[in-house]
């Protein structure tokens, strides 16, 4: 299961790239593995306002719908066109051209509730829920 | 955590990398190399199922013909020695209590193939309805383990493995006892994929082997070991229905759109009466297939709606990987359920614009 040291990590399975006040946010290695292969990835809208633990993206795959939680509150500065005709992305590089949304971080203290990659592993160990 | 029954393949499962969940009290693997990889496999080489969690029944004895005959919607007099049917069986409302297949060995001796989920059900159903015949019904469900060999590289592989000549056995027609890998089996040319294929029934105790010598000799022609998440879209593009989907105790097999397995003339069966009288009528409501015109995947029990009111549900919704397309089974009013068609489908709150279409929405070439 491939954890990226560089990043922050919510319970809910997604990675948060911190980037001044901007947070790009996409789904694990071990979410993708667990969701089998995405068909469909509704992302979400520019300048729409996110709050932290809210869904605000689905993604779908073959056999299931699964909500993806934003995880921080802020406001949608740029989403991921490309899953529209490639939603597989996720799948095979969901660290990379597989994520899916930029927030902008209106509550810089809600970082500190994210987990690092360590703690991130930790978690998977022990199931993850 | 996973709970429910172990089929004699559950270690194998676990042994090829499968996924392994719950379904209707078992615990079947839903994917090994992937929902979409095993579905191509089986469309264009071959794929293994464990299918050993099917119940099976048996029924024997000079009424065995007379009990069925009264028992399922389709006509079991229609068959031949060695010959399969695909059927329904109905409530005495016309819902349906589970659809099935029916081995005929003899006149007088029959096996019944039925849904995991609905065994304890059917056999309530079954034993309820045998009073007054001369019959005896055997619950065979423990002792039978199932295989199903699918796909168009399905007949290479096996006659690696068998004498059987399997050239000269039709679709729905079977082999009551021949050695595949030095088992003694059951092999029948069914299956539930829309694809040419076998399913071979054998003691609990042969499983293993069985699917470790398929496997072997199906390296060469592209077998993969295939799941539930894929037996789902490939009966689900054949248009193949579902027990608990497209067939259900609400629904009748002539609103699923299966008419051709309802024979009213063959004499007085279980829900007769009402199906007789919708076929005279039409019904009010019927299982319709539907592309979306828009982005989105429809899924099972969204609702179905046109001009802001809810004509129906979704039965079954999925991304159809052979047509690359968002598709979908929706029971609807009759009314609107003509190809053509135009209705939403509610995803979400949102309503996506959806086209009635022809079913099967996949049909293999040749035989």
């Amino acid at each position: 299961m491939n954890i990226l040291q560089e990043l922050k990590y919510s319970k809910d399975h997604e990675w948060v790239k911190i980037e001044g006040n901007r947070a790009t946010v996409g789904i694990t290695d071990f979410a993708q593995s667990q969701l089998g292969d995405v068909v469909f990835v509704e992302v979400p809208s520019v300048n729409a306002a996110v709050k932290s633990g809210a869904g605000f993206s689905v993604v779908e795959s073959v056999k299931a719908v699964s909500d993806i939680y934003a995880p921080l509150s802020g406001t949608v500065v740029e989403v991921n066109e490309g899953l529209t005709d490639a939603p597989e992305t996720v799948n095979s590089d969901p660290y990379g051209e597989g994520w899916i949304a930029v927030i902008e971080i209106s509550d810089a203290s809600e970082v500190a509730q994210l987990m690092d990659a360590d703690a991130y592993a930790a978690f998977i160990q022990a199931g993850g829920e | 955590m996973t709970t429910g029954k172990k089929t004699p393949l559950y270690d194998t499962h676990n042994k090829y990398g499968g996924k392994i969940v719950e379904f209707g009290g078992w615990q079947l693997p839903v994917q090994y190399a992937g929902i979409i990889e095993e579905h191509h496999a089986v469309r264009r080489q071959a794929g293994l199922f464990d299918v050993s969690h099917m119940g099976e029944v048996s029924v024997k004895g000079p009424q065995a013909l007379a009990y069925l005959q009264r028992l399922v919607t389709n006509d079991v007099s229609k068959l031949a020695d060695h010959q399969v049917q695909y059927t329904p069986m109905c409530y005495l409302n016309g819902g349906t209590v589970d659809d099935l297949l029916i081995y005929r060995y003899a006149q007088d001796d029959y096996l019944l193939v039925i849904n995991a989920a609905n065994i304890d059900k059917d056999w309530t159903w079954m034993r309820e309805n045998s009073v007054g015949f001369d019959v005896a019904l055997t619950n065979l469900s423990d002792q039978t383990a199932e295989l199903a060999l699918q796909g168009p590289n399905a007949e290479t592989i096996l006659r690696l493995l068998t004498d059987a000549p399997l050239d000269k056995l039709g679709y729905y027609w079977f082999y009551p006892k021949v050695i595949v890998a030095g088992k003694e089996v059951m092999l029948s040319r069914t299956g539930y994929t829309g694809e040419d294929g076998f399913e071979i029934y054998c003691r609990p105790a042969d499983a293993a082997p069985l699917w470790e010598a398929l496997m072997a000799a199906g390296r060469e022609h592209g077998l993969q070991p295939t799941g539930l998440g894929c037996r789902d879209t490939l009966r689900f593009e054949a248009a193949l229905p579902l027990y608990g989907h497209e067939l259900s105790a609400e629904i009748t097999p002539l609103e699923a759109g299966l008419p051709r397995f309802v024979n009213l003339e063959k004499g007085d069966f279980n829900g007769r009466a009402v199906l007789a009288q919708q076929k005279a009528d039409g019904v009010k409501r019927k299982v319709v297939g539907f592309v979306l015109n828009e982005r989105g995947i429809a899924r099972a029990e969204y609702p179905v709606v046109k001009d802001g009111r809810r004509i129906g549900s979704v039965t079954t919704g999925s991304y159809a990987p052979t047509l690359e397309k968002n598709i979908g089974l929706a029971l609807v009013e009759a009314e609107h359920g003509k190809i053509g068609e135009n209705f939403a489908v509610e995803i979400r709150g949102k309503a996506v614009a959806a086209t009635v279409i022809g079913k099967p929405f996949y049909k293999r070439e040749g035989k």
